[in-house]
């Protein structure tokens, strides 16, 4: 739940989450199982395969709505079920009350439904006099504890069985004992008693199949099956995105949603119930059954061109599984009712954008998310926009705007940064870092060192340095970004010298700029428009067979949100499809293009390790070059544990959320310690300004570089 | 291997891996034998693990008063069947029935079923139980057997898709996909089984 009126107090919030070691520690060990377990279960299927099938099924089905709705009523009313559509979360209370009301039900049981939590449906039951007890595990021990959920598919999983243990001694009246298994069997007790005495049963549903009219619900403990069967009344409230047309859909579905989840190949029951049932409590001997469904703004979103994806979801959690950023503040902090980067999206539509507001500057945008999700939603790119949408609302704030209008400004902003190293000479040291932070830092940022802008930028280097290759095996256009321009200019030097001895032509068009990520990220999107525009006209992607970047979030963004960002301007957006399709990062570039041979290297040894870019791994699948480059230039590779995870930096997040950068940095410079090795190598300099500040603050004598200055130093010259 | 015989390998094993018993079977007499036996070796006070001796409140601790004998429910079974299970369970001291399990919610020791399919790749039984007393027997009793025949044994779900759907447009219609024992983990992600239904789950194969 959402409680902070602003920025300052989420971070407060985020504090006491960092502080809360119970947590961190299950989340940590829930993250690593999770990875180990998906994978497991996914094991021989073609994953993005069946994702693809999934969005295209789920896309059509909601472009489908009104005629599948249609057969789905017409099927389930053949067989004696009622069914209510409402089109808010006050109607569905209504609805619901009333079906209570008119059948004389005095006591409910509930399964577990996030769509019940979005609708807050039992404080509307409770008002109206009805006893309503939540049956699955988690829900009842949130229920009695008067909390959200954490987790869609865990909702208790930010307590502990000391925790659980003294609640059930204060509702059973009985000390207990804080053994699990004990725990589990006294719940199986209470709420046996529960079912006996109910009424009317609540569920959710995962799936409404129009073909037959019923219904289809996921479970593990058995509850719904319960309360499916024992009460005469039975209720299920389903989203209107739970539509399908067929069973073939469903069983797609049921293919990836439990090893999303869970990482189970499958739930221990998964019920699928059409038509009025026989129910030998009630007069009749059927059941009573009414299915709601609710629209809460479903069906405009449905209607928007990049939003309509949302309708993908299955609420199998697995965004929250694993967010780097989940995993340290956990579910109440990342989220409102749905929690995970598909929360932060589901707040702001189903709850507003005073609970949205400070959620959504909180996804440091590894991207972790979009690979996993079951519908192949682009989640950062949502959050993202709707910062952007949120701030166009309310206002930006000064440091974004700011940062806007330089980088609007190649001029400006790079006479910006060329003073800034006059500036900085007062407390710039010979190893590179500025001695103490400037004043506009706060002290939570002193947990990594930062560099100082380099003597000479890449930009001036390159004017007199350039190198004339003739007969070129290939022609290529450099992208630095800013940081390897103004801060690490000597790892594109690197490239450029193992460019030239492979005979590659350079070319390094003076006009570009910022790639225009960091105030993407900051939702400043005009901004990130015109920087674009600005590259996209530095660049003639006809003159090059590849433009290289060795920032891998440059070549992400560069590839994948250049076309996004000019598609309202046919003109602009042809030539971005060129330049994006011509992107690519250096390790790829050298390994699976240049292909270049162990024996051009003189074999330095040592240990090394390697950090992957999140934009590097995710944003553009690259796994394996980076790795045989370092085997090739002769380095024994130390794989580190959870090498794929994000490093922290995140560009501007690490500014606005310095408690979690530390957190993230923390993690993973104790995993790179571990391996042994001396040297850390990666593909990105926003990492590697991350990692070396970290490192030096930890006084560790690992070096930190990039690929492609390991290549350079070790090529044969 | 015949494909049959490595699809029902496979269906074993996956079945194991979720914790289920499985029990290859020559006969429907066996199946008989095995669920008597199982009940009597079955902790005397079948309440132990759902909480007999647990510190539960006066009203749950109720339910173990309802409680006497052992029970074996076995509700959809052929009546020949139901008969031979009637008379053994009888002469071993156990009430044996097949309607009325609304009255023993307090606990069955046992529920016998027959599945109509299996899902190997998932190690899951299809049970079509549109009867109310059936599908109690699925979720009160304390232990689960379902027997399967072998030859019902398909490669995966879309395998069973035509056969669910047959089912489910001949409504009303309470299909399941079973699939070991009843589960949680929502108490520090340890996994704990028998939270609501069964804690045990055996299957029996049939041979045929």
């Amino acid at each position: 739940m959402q409680k902070a009126h602003d920025l300052k107090e989420y971070r407060e919030e985020l504090r006491e989450s960092l502080d809360n070691d119970f947590l961190r520690t299950t989340l940590d060990n829930f993250a690593v199982a999770y990875r180990a377990g998906r994978a497991n279960a996914f094991k021989g299927i073609d994953v993005k395969g069946l994702i693809g099938e999934i969005a295209a099924s789920k896309d059509a089905a909601a472009a489908d709505f009104d005629r599948l709705y249609a057969e789905f009523k017409a099927n389930a009313e053949a067989a004696g079920v009622h069914v209510h559509f409402a089109h808010d979360a006050d109607e569905a209370n209504k609805i619901i009350t009333k079906i209570a009301r008119d059948a004389e039900c005095k006591k409910i049981v509930k399964s577990k439904s996030m769509t019940a939590e979005e609708i807050l449906l039992n404080h509307d039951l409770e008002a109206a006099g009805i006893e309503v007890t939540e049956t699955d595990l988690g829900e009842w021990i949130i229920q009695l504890r008067h909390e959200g959920p954490s987790h869609m598919v865990m909702p208790a999983i930010h307590l502990s069985r000391f925790q659980v243990g003294d609640l059930f001694t204060e509702v059973t009246g009985k000390k207990q004992d804080t053994e699990i298994e004990k725990l589990v069997k006294v719940a199986r007790r209470e709420l046996r008693s529960k079912y006996i005495e109910a009424d009317m049963g609540i569920s959710g549903a995962n799936f409404a199949i129009a073909e037959t009219g019923g219904i289809g619900i996921v479970t593990n403990e058995g509850n719904a099956r319960l309360v499916t069967t024992l009460p005469r009344v039975h209720v299920a409230l389903m989203g209107i995105d739970k539509l399908l047309p067929t069973l073939h859909d469903a069983l797609r579905i049921l293919k990836v949603l439990p090893r999303n989840a869970t990482g189970q190949q499958i739930t221990s029951y998964v019920t699928w119930i059409t038509g009025a049932n026989e129910c030998l409590a009630a007069e009749d001997g059927k059941k009573e059954i009414h299915y709601v469904f609710l629209d809460n703004g479903r069906s405009e979103l449905v209607k928007d061109p990049l939003f309509s994806q949302v309708n993908r979801c299955v609420r199998c959690g697995a965004c929250a599984n694993v967010c780097p950023v989940y995993r340290l503040v956990g579910g109440h902090k990342m989220g409102h009712i749905y929690i995970g980067a598909i929360g932060l999206i589901l707040t702001y539509f189903f709850h507003g954008k005073e609970k949205a507001k400070n959620l959504v500057q909180n996804c440091i945008n590894c991207e972790a998310c979009k690979d996993v999700c079951a519908g192949g939603i682009d989640l950062p790119r949502l959050i993202k926009t709707i910062h952007a949408r949120i701030m166009e609302e309310d206002g930006h704030p000064l440091p974004s705007v700011l940062l806007g209008q330089v980088l609007r400004n190649r001029k400006l902003f790079h006479g910006l940064l060329r003073a800034a190293k006059w500036g900085q000479r007062p407390v710039a040291e010979k190893d590179g870092f500025i001695r103490h932070l400037p004043m506009i830092f706060s002290k939570e940022h002193s947990f990594r060192a930062l560099p100082t802008i380099a003597e000479k930028p890449f930009r001036d280097w390159w004017q007199q340095n350039a190198p004339r290759v003739e007969n070129p095996k290939y022609r290529v256009a450099l992208f630095s970004g800013c940081v390897q321009d103004f801060v690490y200019p000597e790892q594109m030097q690197s490239a450029v010298r193992l460019f030239e001895a492979e005979g590659v032509s350079m070319d390094y068009p003076m006009g570009q700029t910022c790639c225009g990520l960091p105030v993407q990220m900051m939702g400043e999107m005009k901004a990130s428009h015109d920087v674009a525009a600005q590259n996209l006209a530095a660049f003639d992607p006809s003159k090059y067979d590849y433009i290289i970047t060795l920032c891998a979030s440059c070549a992400a963004h560069l590839k994948h949100n250049y076309p996004k960002l000019v598609m309202g301007k046919p003109s602009l957006k042809l030539r971005a499809d060129d330049f994006s399709a011509k992107i690519m990062d250096y390790s790829s570039f050298v390994n699976d293009v240049l292909k270049v041979k162990a024996d051009e290297f003189k074999g330095s040894g040592g240990k090394a390790t390697y950090h992957a870019p999140c934009h590097l791994c995710r944003g553009l699948d690259v796994h394996e070059a980076p790795r045989e480059l370092l085997a090739k230039a002769g380095k024994e590779y130390v794989p580190c544990a959870e090498e794929e995870v994000c490093c922290g930096f995140g560009g501007t997040f690490s500014m606005k959320f310095p408690e979690l950068s530390a957190e993230l940095l923390r993690k993973k410079l104790d995993n790179v310690e571990a391996t042994g090795a001396s040297e850390l190598y990666t593909d990105c300099p926003g990492c590697i300004m991350q990692l070396r500040g970290g490192l030096k603050r930890r006084g560790s004598s690992i070096k930190v570089r990039h690929v492609a200055e390991l290549l350079d130093d070790s090529k044969k010259k | 291997m015949s494909s049959q015989e490595s699809i029902s390998q496979r269906f074993k094993e996956k079945a194991e891996l979720v914790s289920a018993t499985v029990v290859a079977i020559a006969n429907e007499d066996e199946a008989i034998a095995y669920v008597v036996d199982l009940c009597d070796r079955k902790e005397a006070c079948q309440l132990l693990v759902s909480g007999c001796d647990l510190a539960v409140s006066d009203k749950a601790g109720d339910l173990c008063d309802e409680k006497q004998r052992k029970v074996i429910a076995a509700p959809g079974l052929k009546p020949e069947l139901y008969k031979k299970l009637a008379t053994k369970a009888k002469k071993a001291g156990f009430e044996c029935i097949n309607s009325g399990l609304r009255d023993k919610l307090a606990g069955l020791d046992i529920g016998f079923t027959v599945a109509e399919y299996g899902i190997a790749d998932t190690g899951t039984l299809m049970i079509d139980c549109p009867s109310e007393d059936l599908r109690l027997a699925t979720m009160v009793s304390e232990f689960h057997v379902c027997m399967l025949s072998a030859s019902k044994i398909r490669a995966n779900t879309y395998a069973v898709e035509k056969m669910m759907l047959t089912r489910m447009k001949n409504t009303p219609d309470y299909l399941a996909f079973v699939t070991g024992a009843s589960r949680t983990a929502d108490i520090e992600r340890v996994l704990a089984l028998g939270v609501h239904g069964p804690l045990e789950l055996h299957i029996l194969l049939l041979e045929d």
